[in-house]
């Protein structure tokens, strides 16, 4: 298996030996070099997967989606974004000026502070810490609060309802994600990532950790999808009834960060859920399979990982472009009687298969 | 059982009778009026429970109104004239609490002639602005623009509404507010996506819940009516395919009926076929852009891509032989414009071979999904009785259990030699309009099959003096256009041009029963609602 920490061990041993700067120089460089690193990933990522959904939903329409600028349209999405850059801020009149401008940055803070914690490769993550996934779900509500200040600042009753559904929807389903994740947090007898990660080097938890780890799964994705506000959950900013719910009256890049905090926001939850259930970037290993386990190794964790995330997208995608939008008591039906039910049944479950020690 | 006209004498002795067009026509006093109105709307032998529509009328030494009734029970009409003379103060009684949509049509005539209806709830102007001067249908209409010059300001909205009510005999000015103080009030639409158009519902909020509609319309008055009145006969046609411009086709098809009707002009065999090929492929066309709007407005996008694959193949048809894709513009008074395309019978049955695959192919994706099924079954019912009280006629009426096609129950053209079936549903739910549209479709397409090898020669147009000219006397030719019964009624003076052509839209009623079926319900609702009853904006707005 390759390991990123030797690379990220040598550079931090060039600072000090070769260089010979003190700690605290060493450490200041590093993590600049790692903001400026994820901030390009970041864009980077947003661009691809604005292309990647186009592409996709343009499959499932019989169409061809973007394919004039570059090849294969590759480079619709850096036009898209140059585009946006160069937009106009319009300013409104008679709203809370400080609030408006804060609310895109809260979010767009929010997805950030989560990738800090995501499993990338061997080696090749930021920080870990005992309590990684905790921290994932505490910043990832920060989002919500973001979303609120948005529709609240607009001084729009179209915003206002978005904001309002979006923190209804948010609360509800954070809910069934602490919870999905909570289940395999007890199947992994760990909240730090890289221990889940470790854990699943016998084979992936959507393998050994029977129904329950399947219930949670799909759980998980139901709320996960609910979380990033898509459909058929993305009533917040249902474009039929709100025309574009809490982001109404955003414009230019403000606008934009939304736009890219959603997307952001779908990697994550397709990341986290590739680490959850499929092993992060663990290649694919059965217990007993030596030569097939030695081959999967082969491939580089970056690789296993984003390609997880990016299936698990795609289905996330898949949602969007074939099912009609719930109605907003039909989703907080959905949530509290259906979705919280089956979950805490199927946390006593896993708790029994842990207890009882069924795991395979 | 006695004939109409005695059972009417009998109850009003004072009306006097006359038969314009085959159609029994009642003059009566407005004194009497709403007596007799309640009496043909409530009698057992008469129950007029169908208001078409009302047509206000300028004779210049009297103003007046023609209600066009009919009954669903006796499948009778009768028309009724009521008049006043003074033009200063014009009063006529209003029958708004007979027949839920006349609230609507009476808004309209005080629009157009500034005929007050006593007792009517609502009596704002229905689609010119607030401040607008004079009335234009009036045959004493000041036209200068610095009467009414464009406005640069910002569009004034009128939150009170006039009333004027019969109180001991006295008849007193009331004004109420439209809205109760401290209504949350959001406006949806005029630009909005799921008004399909620029129509304004302004919407009482309690939370999500809708608690009142104010249905704001007008935004694309374009006032046809009073511009044919100043155009040629074949002129005027150009008008039918800008109002609902899905039914372009049937609308120039009801009015040619009528004209040729009134000239007396007998069409060849072949015209016919086509004219009715034409009407059911638009009909086709025309539901299929429902289904995909309909679905894209409750967030599957997806199915509108589906749905105007077959949309565009029915366009490539119409393009060939008429030359356009929206204004067809086709069909004229002696037949149609030009013949058929060579390969158009080829096309039509390359059409009729993809099209059942397709129905099949949308009803697996939507209709069985069990969001969708949530989100429409049981959404927004109007019963029976509602349906005909607001004059809610085609796939929506018909959703509702209402035999209303127009096609059946008066056949024009050569639909009574045609096979189909009149579909109807009795859950008057959003999924029921969804599902008969749907059924409606393979309907059109047995039409199609019957007609596309029998499509006789002939000439396709016969000659028709360029200069036409219609007797003097009145008509009234009910279509079945894709959104429902469309009624023209034309009076003519005996000159060149139409006196007074009223075009009663099945899309008015439509706007006006939102409010009814809504209230209650959630804001995603109203989305799901007016979807399904498929209004277009330029066809109640004319």
């Amino acid at each position: 298996m390759q390991d990123f920490a030797v690379i990220t061990n040598w550079i931090h041993d060039f600072l000090i030996s070769t260089l010979g700067l003190p700690t605290w120089l060493t450490v200041t460089i590093e993590c600049v070099a790692i903001g400026i690193g994820l901030l390009l990933l970041y864009a980077l990522l947003a661009l691809f997967y604005i292309y990647f959904e186009r592409k996709l939903c343009a499959a499932f329409q019989c169409r061809l989606g973007p394919n004039r600028v570059g090849p294969w349209g590759l480079l619709q999405s850096f036009a898209d974004m140059f585009k946006i850059l160069i937009k106009e801020l319009i300013e409104l009149k008679n709203i809370d000026k400080f609030l408006f401008a804060l609310a895109p940055y809260l979010v767009i803070i929010a997805s950030m502070l989560a990738f800090a914690v995501l499993p990338w490769g061997n080696g090749l993550q930021i920080i870990d810490f005992n309590i990684g996934i905790f921290f994932l779900i505490a910043v990832s509500s920060i989002g919500v609060l973001g979303i609120l200040l948005a529709g609240w600042s607009s001084n729009n009753k179209f915003t206002l309802i978005g904001a309002l559904r979006s923190g209804s929807q948010m609360v509800s389903y954070e809910l069934s994600i602490g919870l999905s994740v909570l289940t395999m947090v007890c199947l992994a007898g760990s909240m730090s990532v890289g221990d889940i990660v470790a854990e699943q080097n016998r084979m992936w938890f959507i393998f050994s950790g029977h129904l329950p780890a399947i219930i949670a799964f799909i759980i998980y994705m139901i709320a996960g999808t609910a979380e990033t506000n898509r459909g058929p959950f993305d009533l917040p900013e249902a474009e039929s009834e709100l025309t574009a719910g809490y982001h109404t009256e955003y414009s230019g890049i403000h606008f934009g960060f939304f736009y890219l905090a959603e997307y952001l926001n779908l990697f994550i939850v397709s990341g986290v859920a590739a680490l959850l259930f499929f092993g992060g970037w663990m290649p694919l290993h059965f217990p007993g399979w030596d030569t097939f386990n030695h081959i999967m190794d082969y491939i580089p964790g970056v690789i296993w990982f984003l390609g997880k995330a990016f299936v698990l997208s795609a289905i996330i995608i898949w949602f969007k472009w074939t099912f009609p939008r719930l109605r907003i008591d039909q989703m907080l039906n959905l949530e509290w009687k259906y979705l919280l039910p089956i979950n805490l049944v199927n946390l006593v479950l896993m708790a029994c298969i842990i207890i009882f020690d069924w795991k395979i | 059982m006695a004939s109409l006209k005695e059972i009417i004498s009998e109850l009003q002795p004072s009306a006097t009778f006359e038969e314009v067009d085959g159609i029994l026509t009642v003059t009566v006093d407005d004194a009497y009026w709403h007596d007799l109105a309640y009496a043909l709307r409530h009698d057992e032998r008469l129950s007029m429970d169908f208001l078409v529509t009302i047509i206000g009328v300028d004779h210049v030494t009297s103003l007046g109104c023609v209600y066009e009734l009919m009954s669903t029970e006796h499948n009778s009409k009768v028309s009724v004239q009521v008049s006043t003379t003074d033009r200063t103060n014009p009063m006529l009684h209003s029958v708004a609490d007979l027949w839920a949509v006349a609230t609507l049509f009476e808004r309209e005539v005080y629009d157009f002639f500034g005929i007050i209806f006593i007792n009517n709830p609502d009596m704002r102007r229905l689609f010119l602005s607030v401040d607008w001067k004079g009335y234009p249908l009036r045959k004493d209409y000041d036209e200068s623009p610095e009467l009414n010059p464009v406005s640069t300001d910002n569009e004034r909205i009128c939150d009170t509404t006039d009333r004027w009510v019969e109180k001991d005999g006295q008849i007193v000015k009331e004004t109420v507010e439209v809205f109760k103080p401290g209504d949350f009030v959001v406006n949806i639409g005029p630009q909005h996506p799921a008004t399909h158009g620029v129509l304004r519902f302004r919407t009482a909020l309690d939370g999500e819940e809708i608690k009142k509609i104010d249905v704001y319309m007008g935004y694309i008055h374009r006032g046809v009516e009073k511009l044919c009145e100043t155009q040629m006969y074949p002129q005027t046609l150009h008008y039918m395919d800008r109002l609902d411009y899905f039914s372009g086709q049937n609308y120039h098809h009801g009015l040619c009926i009528l004209y040729e009707r009134a000239a007396g002009i007998e069409i060849s065999r072949r015209a016919q076929v086509i004219r009715v090929m034409m009407d059911e492929l638009s009909r086709i066309a025309s539901h299929c852009l429902f289904i995909g709007t309909y679905c894209m407005d409750l967030g599957a996008t997806t199915m509108l891509f589906y749905t105007l694959r077959v949309r565009e193949q029915i366009l490539d048809i119409m393009e060939k032989t008429c030359g356009a894709r929206m204004t067809f513009n086709y069909s004229c008074i002696g037949g149609v414009m030009q013949d058929l395309a060579p390969d158009f019978v080829q096309d039509v049955k390359a059409l009729l071979a993809v099209l059942p695959a397709n129905i099949k192919e949308y009803n697996k994706i939507f209709t069985g999904n069990i969001i969708a099924k949530n989100r429409m079954e049981g959404v927004g019912k109007l019963t029976r009785e509602d349906a005909i009280s607001y004059s809610i006629t085609g796939p929506s009426g018909r959703a509702s259990g209402w035999a209303c096609d127009i096609r059946k129950w008066q056949p024009y053209s050569i639909y009574n030699e045609l096979e189909f079936d009149e579909i109807i549903a009795h859950e008057g739910d959003s999924m029921a309009r969804f599902k008969v549209r749907m059924a409606e479709m393979e309907q059109s397409a047995r039409i199609l099959e019957q007609l596309v090898d029998n499509i006789p020669e002939g000439e396709y147009c016969v000659k028709v003096p360029k200069m036409l000219k219609l007797p003097k006397g009145s008509w009234w030719q009910l279509v079945e256009g894709c959104r429902g019964a469309c009624g023209f009624y034309l009076e003519s003076d005996g000159g060149a041009k139409p006196y007074r052509l009223k075009i009663a839209p099945p899309c008015l009623p439509l706007a006006g029963v939102v409010d009814h079926i809504t209230s209650g319900l959630k804001i995603a609702d109203l989305i799901t609602v007016g979807g399904s009853l498929d209004y277009i904006v330029p066809d109640m707005d004319r």
